[in-house]
């Protein structure tokens, strides 16, 4: 096991320096120039912008400042922010939790009704739930995630008023940030109606993110069910007389968690890229709204970091994956 | 009063192309004790059948008959929690395939001891212990460690231990086996057959050894039921079926033997089980027979006596050697 992880591990330094040099270029081959929007409509100088070029480095070839920069990212720092000038290091953690929030209260909504949806369809399946389930999620996997979104804020905000529009708390609460996660903060403060509140702010954005992971989940576990539910061991379970619960939900699902379990590591992908739009929409102050703003600011360090940073996310959440298949099937721990 | 008692069961399956009837009023009896074996080619209906006494058949099957007595109750009348109390507790089946019967993700102890939670409700220490006990009834070498081991960490020979284990586990009146040795090796079969036949005589069960191996048959069957493309056309005891087949299919698999062969070449029985299209209007096996004439084509027999080993046939072999004796 421990050779396996360090094997996987191993075949991160490419994934990483692969990452490095894309998301350093691509923001370079963006038009625009940081110092110039830095400087914004008043405009500057000619010998204030060529020192501001000196003193960004960007006189010197782009490999030398990549180089640069590569050491710098494998010594544990990944520069400043043009605009805020404190390290991107620090604006990441800063921010980071509120998406963690996010994403996994969307991820835990994806799976609680995802699983039992797609368990329930596949075990009637044919019949009115297995097609009416089966088009709703074909519909939540096509629908733009925007307009989704301001379809929930309008009815459920605009005309019912039962959810707040943006944000992730009340502005009455105050209390100090020890965790970064509203849910806990809120709860430590002892705030009366802190809690709530937070909860309240988080309803929509979670539906907003979790639906497609959940569109997805619900067909993947129906077809893995699908498939499971011929084996002959069910067959054998019922031979035993078990009950149908206790053969569809343990003797059933255990097999076919193993796609499942694969959807669920490939959507974080899809949830932290999803989580940029969500965001934005919902004023949301996670690391995908500071993305977005950092990509009109031209602030080279703190995209570049955020990719960076974003992409070894994604790529712990595979390594976990991939064991916790060996933990679901021990056959596969095997090979 | 026998153990089992089936009267006209057919199942058909709705297939995309109409319904196909796969048993077609078939009748078994299997005593307190008593070894049937269920031969006939791949397609005659012998799975199937136990599989509808099972409960066992796909939604896609319709299940009829007149009477499916086991042990007192009546399987086609009940319901599927009442069924179930009886289905893996009296009624016990093991199949074909043991490496894909198990389940790959949970050991084997775990599988076992999951039916002697449900049926008898035992205790933690007490299905442990049976456990143990149980594998070694079956002769599965260091019982303790194999508990905790997966499906794939053993041999097929060791999972049909482990499925006979699990299928003895509360002590079934009725064992069906369902070509139980067709996925071993020919060492492993013979093992598997006296464990069988041994535990059938230690706990007193009933046993249906649903096979195709004439020679299977010979060895260990008391009674053998001869069932051809759904409909059982002979029922004889074992050593008169073997010395007096009355239905000219019988007759023809006796021949096909490798053993009795008197020839340079193998007899062969000419053509395949009729399918869904092809199913003839007369007798089923009157297109493959030797002896078919036009009334065998046109009417279908009905079966004889007993005395003609119920011989679905309008002329029945071996006739007059029974009249003689």
């Amino acid at each position: 096991m421990l050779k396996y992880l360090a094997s996987r591990l191993l075949t991160f330094i490419p994934t990483f320096i692969g990452v490095t040099l894309i998301s350093f270029s691509f923001i370079r081959a963006l038009p625009g120039d940081p110092i110039v929007v830095m400087a914004g409509e008043r405009g500057l100088s000619e010998e204030r912008y060529a020192e501001l070029v000196k003193q960004f480095g960007f006189d010197r070839p782009v490999y030398v400042q990549f180089w640069e920069y590569l050491t710098g990212v494998l010594q544990g720092d990944l520069g400043n922010s043009f605009v805020t000038k404190k390290p991107v290091w620090d604006e990441f953690f800063a921010l980071f939790p509120a998406t963690l929030e996010l994403s996994i209260c969307a991820m835990i909504f994806a799976v609680a009704l995802g699983l039992p949806a797609g368990v329930i369809a596949a075990v009637n399946r044919g019949k009115f739930f297995d097609r009416a389930l089966m088009s709703t999620a074909l519909v939540g996997y096509s629908m733009p995630i925007f307009w989704w979104a301001l379809l929930l804020i309008i009815v459920f905000s605009g005309n019912l008023g039962w959810t707040p529009v943006s944000g992730r708390i009340d502005l009455v609460y105050y209390f100090p940030n020890a965790t970064g996660f509203m849910l806990i903060d809120s709860l430590v403060s002892g705030q009366k109606g802190a809690f709530a509140s937070a909860v309240r702010h988080l309803i929509l954005p979670t539906i907003v993110l979790g639906t497609i992971p959940l569109a997805v989940i619900a067909r993947q576990t129906r077809s893995a069910m699908l498939e499971v539910l011929g084996e002959d061991y069910i067959r054998t379970a019922r031979a035993k007389g078990m009950p149908p619960g206790r053969i569809n939900g343990i003797h059933a699902l255990r097999n076919a968690l193993i796609p499942v379990v694969t959807v669920i590591g490939l959507s974080v992908g899809t949830l932290l890229a999803g989580a940029i739009l969500t965001e934005t929409i919902f004023s949301w102050p996670g690391i995908g709204k500071w993305m977005v703003d950092s990509i009109f600011r031209r602030d080279y360090p703190v995209v570049q970091g955020g990719l960076l940073l974003i992409a070894v996310m994604v790529m712990i959440v595979n390594l976990t994956v991939d064991v916790l298949y060996g933990v679901i099937n021990p056959k596969i721990r095997k090979r | 009063m026998s153990l089992l008692r089936i009267r006209n069961l057919s199942v058909d399956f709705a297939t995309a192309s109409g319904p196909f009837r796969a048993v077609d009023s078939v009748d078994i009896d299997v005593d307190t004790g008593e070894i049937l074996a269920i031969v006939g080619e791949s397609g005659s209906g012998k799975s199937v059948s136990m599989l509808a006494l099972m409960g066992l058949l796909p939604w896609t099957a319709t299940i009829t008959a007149d009477e499916m007595m086991f042990d007192g109750h009546d399987l086609s009348k009940l319901g599927p929690a009442a069924r179930r109390r009886i289905v893996g507790k009296d009624l016990a089946m093991i199949f074909q395939e043991p490496m894909s019967s198990l389940n790959p993700c949970f050991t084997v102890g775990w599988q076992i001891k999951e039916a002697l939670r449900f049926h008898l409700g035992l205790d933690r220490a007490a299905r442990h212990a049976r456990a143990i006990e149980l594998f070694e009834q079956v002769g599965i070498p260091a019982p303790e460690k194999r508990l905790s081991a997966f499906p794939h960490q053993m041999s097929g020979g060791m999972n049909q231990r482990v499925m006979i284990a699990m299928a003895i586990s509360c002590r079934p009146k009725l064992l069906i086996a369902d070509e139980p040795t067709t996925a071993l090796d020919v060492t492993i079969q013979a093992q598997i057959l006296d464990l069988l036949t041994g535990l059938r005589k230690e706990t007193g069960m009933g046993l249906v050894l649903i096979t195709h191996d004439m020679g299977v048959v010979a060895e260990t069957a008391e009674r053998v039921s001869v069932q051809y493309a759904g409909q059982k056309i002979e029922e004889q005891p074992v050593a008169d079926l073997f010395a007096t087949p009355h239905h000219p299919y019988t007759a023809a698999l006796l021949d096909a033997l490798p053993e009795r062969a008197t020839e340079k070449k193998l007899p062969t029985i000419p053509g395949v089980v009729p399918g869904q299209f092809d199913r003839p209007a007369g007798c089923l096996f009157s297109p493959r027979c030797k002896f078919a004439d036009a009334l065998c084509r046109a009417t279908p027999p009905k079966p004889q006596g007993r005395d003609l080993g119920l011989a679905r046939c309008h002329y029945p072999l071996n006739t007059d050697e029974r009249a003689a004796s």
